[in-house]
C-alpha cells in the first residue's frame, strides 16, 4: 500500500542549520493499517508525513503509493490520494468561504475531478447535510455560514469531514486533536477512529499520548533522530503497557525518551 | 441634468467592469494587481484598432484575449519565475506601454470616424431609443457579472477563492495554486480590458494615457460598493462593484458640474480617500489603543 525506501532528507545542507531529518527511513504500511507514531522532539515525525505528502522531495530513496512511485510527483497530485490533518486547525479549512462551499470544494474535487466548471447540485447538498450531522456538532443548521466564526474543534472536525467524504487512499493525521481543549480532542479522534474504520482508510497518526498511541489502530511506531526505531503489531502490542513501551524505546534508541509534551497516560 | 445622470450611469456601468476585476485579484485572490493601468488601455487599444478595421464586436473578443494573455504574463512571473506579486505587475504595466503604442500603429492615440461601433449598431436598430448607450454599458457588465458569480460556484472558482482565502490549505488540497493564481488573473485582467474595450468604442477613441489611475479608481469603487453592501457573499461583492462604481461617477458629474473641488485635484481626493480606506482597520486599532492607554493613565493616577 505505502512503501518509503531508504529516504533520506537534510535541511539547509552545507550550512551551520543542517539538520538530518531522516537518514534511511523505511516503512511498509499494509492496505488498511491504522499506525500510531509516537517519538521524541524532532524525531522527524512530521517530516516523515511530509515527505509522504510531497511538502518536499526527499534526497535519495523512494516511495510507493498503491504500487505507484510517487518520489517525484508534485503535492498536489499527491493530495489526490492522500488527506492531511494539521495539528492548527486553521490550516484546513478556507474561513472567508461557507461550510457548504468548503465542503463543495472538497467533494466536488475528489469526486468528479476532471471537469472545471462542476457544481454541487440539490442532492449533494443534501448529502453534506446528512454527513454534517454525523459530527453532532449542529453544522447542518449552519451550512451558510462562514467557516472562520466556527470553534477550532468544529473547524478541525470539519476539516476530517472534508478530507474524508471522499474516502482517500492515504490518510496522514499530524497532532490532530493536540491543539484542541480535552473534551473536543476526544469526540475528533472519536470521529477519526469511526471515519476510518468504516471506510477501511490506510492512515498514520501522529500523536504525543502514549496511551492513545497503544490504543488507536494495529501497529505503533517510535522514532528517534530520523529513523523509526520500534515497530509492534498484533499480540505483541495488544499485551504492551505505556512503561514496557518507554522500556522498549530506551533499548531501540539508546537513551530515554525526551518529549516535552508526551502524556503517559 | 438628466443628461449628465445618464452619461454618469454609463461610465458607472462600463467602469464597473475594472471594480469587478479588482474584487476577483484583490480581494477573492489577496493579490495587488497593478497591470490594471496598462491592461486598460490594452482593452480600448485593441479594440479601437479592430473596430477601426471594420470589426466592432471581434474586437471586443481580442481586447478580452489581449487582457487575458497580459493577466496570463503578469502571472507566469510570480508563480513561476518569483517576481513578487506587486513587481510583477508593475513590470508587465510597464511593458505595456510599448504594446499598447505597438497597437495603435507606433501612435499616442487612435480614433473611429466614420467607422461601426456596438454603440452605433445598436443605435441603428432603434432599440432603446435614446438611452441606447446606457442599455449596451449596463447589458455587457450586468451579464460579465452575472458570469463571474457563476463562475466563482464552480469547482475551479472555489479553488480560485480558497488560494486567495488559505494557502495552508490549497497546499494540503489537490489544488495548483500556480494553475488557480494563474486563471484568476487572467480573468481579472480580461475584465479590465473588456472596460476599455467598451469604453474605446464608446468614446470613439483609445490614448495611451487613459489608463492612468484607474487601479486606484477601481479600488474606490470598490470600497465604496463595500461599505454600502457589504462584503457577504460574492453576489453582493460584485453588485456592490457595480454600485461603487455608479456613486463614483455620480459624485464626479457632482464635482465636475459644481466645482465644489477643482476638478484636477480629483485623483488626489480619490488617492486620500483609498488610502484612507484601506488603513481603516489599522487606524481603528491605533485609536482603540490610545483611548486604552488614556484610560490607564486616569486610573493610575500618573
Amino acid at each position: 500500500m505505502l512503501s518509503l525506501e531508504h529516504i533520506k532528507k537534510t535541511f539547509h545542507p552545507g550550512t551551520v542549520n543542517e539538520k538530518c531529518a531522516m537518514r534511511d527511513l523505511s516503512l511498509h504500511l499494509k492496505e488498511g493499517d491504522f499506525a500510531t507514531i509516537i517519538g521524541s522532539n524532532g524525531a522527524g515525525k512530521s517530516t516523515m508525513l511530509n515527505a509522504i505528502a510531497g511538502s518536499f522531495y526527499v534526497d535519495e530513496g523512494s516511495i510507493f503509493l498503491n504500487g505507484k512511485n510517487i518520489t517525484f510527483e508534485e503535492e498536489y497530485k499527491r493530495s489526490r490520494m492522500i488527506g492531511r490533518l494539521f495539528q492548527d486547525p486553521l490550516k484546513g479549512t478556507a474561513p472567508h468561504m461557507t461550510i457548504e462551499e468548503n465542503l463543495a470544494l472538497a467533494y466536488l474535487r475528489a469526486s468528479r475531478g476532471s471537469i472545471p466548471f462542476s457544481r454541487i447540485s440539490k442532492r449533494d447538498k443534501a448529502f453534506f447535510k446528512e454527513q454534517l450531522s454525523l459530527l453532532e456538532m449542529g453544522l447542518e443548521d449552519r451550512m451558510k455560514q462562514p467557516v472562520g466564526i466556527l470553534s477550532g474543534g468544529q473547524r478541525q472536525a470539519l476539516t476530517l469531514l472534508m478530507a474524508t467524504l471522499v474516502p482517500p487512499k492515504l490518510l496522514l493525521l499530524d497532532e490532530h486533536t493536540a491543539a484542541l481543549d480535552p473534551g473536543t480532542a476526544e469526540k475528533v479522534l472519536d470521529l477519526t477512529r469511526k471515519i476510518v474504520e468504516k471506510n477501511h482508510i490506510t492512515c498514520l497518526m501522529v500523536t504525543h499520548n502514549m496511551q492513545q498511541a497503544l490504543e488507536l489502530g494495529n501497529r505503533t511506531l517510535m522514532m528517534d533522530d530520523g529513523n523509526i526505531v520500534l515497530d509492534v503489531e498484533g499480540q505483541e502490542r495488544m499485551d504492551m503497557t505505556v512503561s514496557a513501551l518507554l522500556e522498549k524505546f530506551r533499548i531501540g534508541a539508546g537513551k530515554a525518551l525526551d518529549n516535552d509534551r508526551i502524556l503517559l497516560s | 441634468m438628466l443628461y449628465v445622470m445618464q452619461t454618469a450611469l454609463e461610465l458607472g456601468f462600463m467602469y464597473a467592469l475594472v471594480a469587478m476585476a479588482l474584487f476577483l485579484s484583490y480581494r477573492v485572490l489577496d493579490i495587488a494587481d497593478l497591470t490594471t493601468d496598462g491592461g486598460f488601455v490594452l482593452g480600448a487599444a485593441v479594440s479601437v484598432t479592430v473596430a477601426a478595421m471594420g470589426h466592432p464586436f471581434f474586437a471586443v473578443f481580442a481586447a478580452l484575449l489581449a487582457g487575458a494573455a497580459a493577466g496570463f504574463v503578469t502571472a507566469f512571473l510570480q508563480t513561476r519565475l518569483g517576481v513578487p506579486s506587486i513587481l510583477a505587475g508593475i513590470v508587465t504595466n510597464t511593458g505595456l506601454y510599448t504594446v499598447n503604442l505597438m497597437v495603435m500603429g507606433w501612435s499616442s492615440n487612435v480614433s473611429l470616424l466614420k467607422q461601426e461601433t456596438l454603440f452605433t449598431m445598436l443605435r441603428d436598430t432603434g432599440v432603446g431609443g435614446s438611452w441606447y448607450k446606457l442599455l449596451l454599458a449596463a447589458g455587457v457588465t450586468i451579464v460579465a457579472g452575472i458570469l463571474l458569480v457563476w463562475f466563482l460556484g464552480t469547482r475551479l472558482g472555489l479553488s480560485i477563492r480558497a488560494t486567495g482565502d488559505n494557502r495552508d490549505m490549497v497546499k494540503a488540497s489537490s489544488i495548483n495554486p500556480v494553475f488557480t493564481i494563474s486563471v484568476g488573473l487572467c480573468v481579472s485582467n480580461a475584465l479590465t480590458a473588456l472596460s476599455g474595450a467598451i469604453v474605446g468604442q464608446y468614446q470613439k477613441s483609445a490614448d495611451i494615457n487613459s489608463g492612468a489611475g484607474i487601479v486606484v479608481i477601481g479600488l474606490a469603487c470598490l470600497i465604496i460598493g463595500e461599505t454600502i453592501f457589504g462584503r457577504r457573499s460574492v453576489g453582493r461583492n460584485v453588485i456592490a462593484a457595480v454600485a461603487g462604481s455608479i456613486v463614483y461617477r455620480f459624485l464626479y458629474a457632482v464635482i465636475l458640474k459644481t466645482s465644489i473641488v477643482p476638478i484636477e485635484c480629483l485623483k488626489l481626493m480619490t488617492a486620500v480617500v483609498v488610502a484612507l480606506a484601506i488603513a481603516a482597520p489599522a487606524l481603528k486599532e491605533w485609536s482603540a489603543f490610545q483611548k486604552r492607554k488614556l484610560a490607564a493613565r486616569q486610573k493610575g493616577g500618573r
